[in-house]
């Protein structure tokens, strides 16, 4: 059998140090009449070789970013991983390393995680990172959680309508059947109107989430809102896009509480939509009411500097039914990798990347909006690196002859169910551009398009 | 030998002016910034990133590294976490084109082999389980229990019932009641019977027409089967309730019984343990939970299903679900490496798994016994927890000593003070993928180890880089990054 070790002659060696005279008697303590008398109808074992053949049969019954020209965007998104990311993630004392529970066995993970925190910290101007959380759509439900926690409001929080669908599905699960009433605030032209913010806003809720660039792409009044969010004794929550903060004045700049996003741009592949990275960064003063595993520094007994996991009393193992979060297992080596990638880039590199990202989305824009029938859905809007469009045609038309050319865009809004009025062209289509595309790549899909 | 610039912080290797990666100057035409973005959203200073070459990140990364334990590296018998050999075939192949470049939101039909895969992960985990229905969106155990829990919810609220109480025994992970709290149920804990089992009686007696559901770990956390849980399924079952079971001990029973045919209702699979995930550091894990037919319309969305369609695998939405409880549709890369485990085992390997985890756990505790009593049970399943409190009243050697001192030899510590039901636990597991050579050298160390003079083993460990951290001052005053908040 693959992976075990005992042969027939050590396993009776050890049944007769146990003192029992079969495998199957140390199974004894499970009923007789429970026990599953036949093999599970699974199908039969293959040797590596067969394996990689019938998995890689399985890979080429899907069309990747590899033999198309990828522009997808909603939350996932096709940006450069450098290899040595893929180097450092591929060493088996990170993947095969438990969470580090045990300080002394641990000073590397420990130190690593402490870095990707301080990393964070740098990137998005706020006080404290925790070590990860799941991706950025339970982000927006923890920090709900904690914000119903510190301002000791339960019933009501209040979402943009350009927070991603998804995103917004994921809070309504974890907080309705809690009834606590979630307010969305509709998207008018693809941003939300400030007015409308305040007016939804009351002195019972616990917080306002803005998406900042938003689902669309466009950009909100992401200062403005958090100071209506302050207004009303409300945290502001911002979910930023990891790599616009290259650019953008940075959550921590204008005054955000909690700000979260989902991490994949930061050195993770696309894989199907997971496993994707869960960012999680507030002010000082919430500390002890975040979820997560935080990493400190301290002294260990000979007054050397080391990291420990530390104010574990907030979670489950220690706090149980008061933990601030269920959350166990996190995303410690996407959270290594994207450690890896922001210390690759640098303050220089994430800059250029954002720039890239933000030139190239606007090249594609301004000419994909010279085709006849295309419009840009939110034109007079300021957006980063995604933008949508619509089709005269229709989307189902634009993205089957875009993926005829080689192409694929997306998501096409109609995938969604947008809430409570939010004034959203059905037709709409994603276009998101990476610092990885190129202007041939653009004009070749215009002149697709226009054929 | 070891070379200590390279661990200092990556915020001091920091240089003005290094680089790393760089990237090719803009081939469109370049816009003033501030004509396409307004400048009261542009950033008027770069951010705090460091400044390091290529090489400074290689040589700080594969030097921190080396301060870890691993499975690759070392016996790693952490009780509850199931520290098996993570084989290296799966990282090759979650790795191929076509797995790990597929944007979540491509076309259906650009997408038929890896819903095919994920599709026979689902109908496996079904199988395992005798459970038919599977949800593979949640991110990790804790998140199974969360959706399984509000799965729960919504059926009772079908039937027009409101059930506010989830019981679970007091040996229980703590994200059992971590996750009944965030699920907005109010958490009963139950006493466990002299055997380290579920108490019947105090069960019984808190059992009514308010229970929802009932968490067990089968085996539990005492690496012991819950032979009564036939019983205890149908006393729950008989006031109303569902059964959950926490499927984070699944190593010890695979092929020889399933949570479906000992009255579970509702479980969740930990992939990056049974199915040897790998643990990453922390993770990602993978939580997918299996439940029965009449639960199936309220899972998650979206799951996916065989059609005779254009697209054979599609996704979709059950009626009735409770909704998404993540974005897009799990941990797939994680479930990629548990479905090439599950099909290079097949029906007999997994059985042999469970054989060989079961040999191992009753082996190390056969001769570990006499130095380290084991206060419940004959027989183990795949873990068992023995207790240092006979060391600890003779002379002072408490099982937090034994894990440090273990570190010194070359063998990760167990898992200690949990279950909390048992005084100075130490909850061994070894997994099937050691040899008995391991076994008999760790239950060496520890005899030796407890004729070590005590006072010696209190400053343990003695050969790492650092010792016994000072957790207090870390949480009085926490730092928790190296640079200044602005």
């Amino acid at each position: 059998m693959p992976y075990l070790f005992n042969t027939p002659d050590q396993q009776q060696e050890m049944l007769q140090a146990i003192g029992v005279d079969s495998l199957e008697a140390l199974f004894s303590t499970i009923p007789s009449e429970l026990r599953l008398n036949r093999p599970l109808d699974i199908p039969p074992a293959l040797t590596e070789m067969e394996l990689q053949a019938h998995v890689s049969k399985l890979a080429e019954k899907n069309v990747g970013p590899g033999s198309r020209v990828c522009m997808l965007g909603g939350g996932a998104y096709d940006h450069f991983i450098p290899a040595a990311v893929d180097e450092i993630a591929r060493r088996g004392e990170f993947y095969t390393a438990y969470t580090p529970y045990q300080a002394e066995a641990s000073q590397g993970s420990l130190q690593t995680f402490f870095e990707f925190q301080s990393l964070i910290c740098q990137l998005t101007g706020m006080d404290v990172s925790n070590a990860s959380l799941y991706e950025g759509g339970t982000c927006v439900s923890e920090a709900a959680f904690m914000a119903m926690r510190v301002t000791n409001r339960h019933d009501r929080v209040v979402l943009l309508g350009s927070l991603h669908p998804e995103y917004r599905q994921v809070v309504e699960t974890y907080l309705t059947h809690l009834n606590c009433e979630v307010v969305i605030v509709p998207c008018v032209n693809g941003t939300a109107d400030p007015a409308d913010v305040d007016a939804a806003m009351n002195d019972q809720t616990a917080c306002l989430v803005i998406q900042h660039p938003n689902f669309f792409g466009t950009l909100e009044e992401a200062e403005q809102l958090t100071e209506i969010a302050h207004k009303y004794g409300a945290l502001s929550v911002v979910s930023y896009d990891p790599i616009s903060l290259g650019l953008l004045k940075r959550p921590g700049d204008y005054g955000a509480d909690i700000a979260i996003a989902e991490g994949q741009s930061l050195g993770t592949p696309l894989q199907f939509g997971g496993p994707y990275l869960g960012l999680f960064s507030c002010s000082q003063k919430f500390v002890r009411r975040m979820p997560g595993r935080l990493i400190g520094q301290t002294v260990d007994r000979n007054g050397n500097l080391c990291y420990v996991l530390n104010l574990q009393a907030r979670e489950q193992h220690i706090r149980r039914d008061k933990a601030t979060s269920n959350i166990c297992s996190n995303q410690g080596l996407i959270a290594i990798r994207a450690a890896v990638y922001l210390a690759l880039l640098g303050k220089q590199g994430i800059r250029e990347v954002a720039e890239l990202s933000c030139q190239k989305a606007h090249y594609a824009a301004e000419q994909l909006s010279q085709i006849e029938g295309i419009d840009l859905l939110f034109a007079d809007r300021p957006y980063f690196k995604e933008f949508a469009i619509s089709c005269s045609e229709g989307s189902d038309y634009l993205l089957r002859k875009a993926r005829q050319a080689g192409f694929d865009l997306g998501p096409e809004l109609s995938r969604f169910e947008f809430q409570n009025g939010s004034t959203l062209g059905q037709t709409g289509v994603l276009v998101a551009i990476t610092e990885q595309r190129t202007r041939e790549e653009i004009d070749r899909l215009v002149t697709a398009l226009k054929a | 030998m070891r070379n200590q610039l390279a661990t200092e912080s990556l915020f001091g290797l920091s240089h003005h002016g290094r680089r790393a990666a760089r990237f090719p100057s803009a081939d469109v035409p370049v816009k003033p910034l501030d004509e396409i973005i307004p400048k009261s959203a542009l950033s008027t200073k770069p951010t705090g990133l460091p400044e390091v070459t290529e090489s400074d990140v290689i040589r700080h990364f594969v030097n921190l590294s080396t301060l870890n334990m691993c499975v690759d590296t070392h016996f790693y018998p952490l009780g509850s976490c199931t520290m098996k050999y993570n084989p290296k075939r799966h990282e090759r192949l979650a790795s191929l084109p076509g797995i790990v470049d597929l944007h979540p939101y491509q076309h259906l039909s650009d997408l038929q082999g890896m819903l095919e895969l994920l599709y026979e992960t689902q109908e496996m985990l079904a199988e395992i389980s005798g459970l038919p229905a599977v949800s593979l969106q949640p991110a990790a155990g804790a998140q199974g229990e969360f959706t399984a829990l509000l799965t729960a919810k919504a059926y009772f609220e079908d039937r027009g019932e409101t059930r506010t109480k989830v019981l679970f025994p007091n040996s229980a992970h703590g994200t059992n009641p971590a996750s009944a709290a965030i699920a907005g149920f109010e958490c009963v804990q139950l006493a466990s019977s002299k055997e380290g089992l579920v108490d019947l009686d105090d069960l019984k007696a808190h059992l009514d027409d308010q229970t929802a559901v009932f968490m067990v770990t089968n085996p539990n956390t005492l690496g012991l089967f819950e032979k009564d849980i036939k019983q205890i399924a149908q006393m729950v079952h008989d006031a109303g309730g569902l059964v959950y079971i926490d499927g984070a001990n699944m190593n010890a029973i695979l092929g020889f019984t399933r949570p479906g045919d000992f009255g579970g209702d509702m479980m969740h699979y930990n992939v990056h343990k049974t199915f040897t995930g790998p643990h990453g550091a922390g993770g990602p894990g993978s939580g997918p939970i299996a439940v029965r037919d009449f639960l199936a319309d309220f899972l998650p969305g979206p799951v996916i299903k065989r059609t005779s369609g254009e697209n054979e695998f599609t996704l979709e939405t059950p009626p009735k679900s409770i909704g998404r409880v993540r974005s897009f549709y799990g941990n797939i890369g994680i479930l990629v490496r548990g479905y090439c485990y599950l099909r290079t085992l097949g029906a007999a390997g997994l059985k042999a798994v469970s054989e060989n985890a079961v040999l191992n756990a009753n082996y190390l505790k056969a001769i570990l016994k006499d130095v380290l009593p084991v206060p419940n049970g004959e027989l183990c399943m795949h873990e068992f927890v023995a207790s240092a409190s006979k060391s600890k009243s003779e002379n002072g050697i408490t099982a937090m000593d034994i894990a440090k001192r273990l570190l010194d030899f070359g063998f990760h510590a167990p898992t200690v003070y949990f279950p909390l039901v048992v005084p100075e636990a130490i909850m061994i597991e070894p997994t099937e993928t050691e040899s008995k050579e391991t076994l008999d050298a760790f239950a060496e160390t520890i005899r030796n180890i407890l004729q070590e003079d005590p006072e010696f083993l209190h400053l343990a460990p003695h050969s790492t880089k650092i010792s016994r951290p000072d957790e207090v001052v870390a949480a009085r005053n926490p730092i928790l990054q190296c640079c200044e908040p602005e």
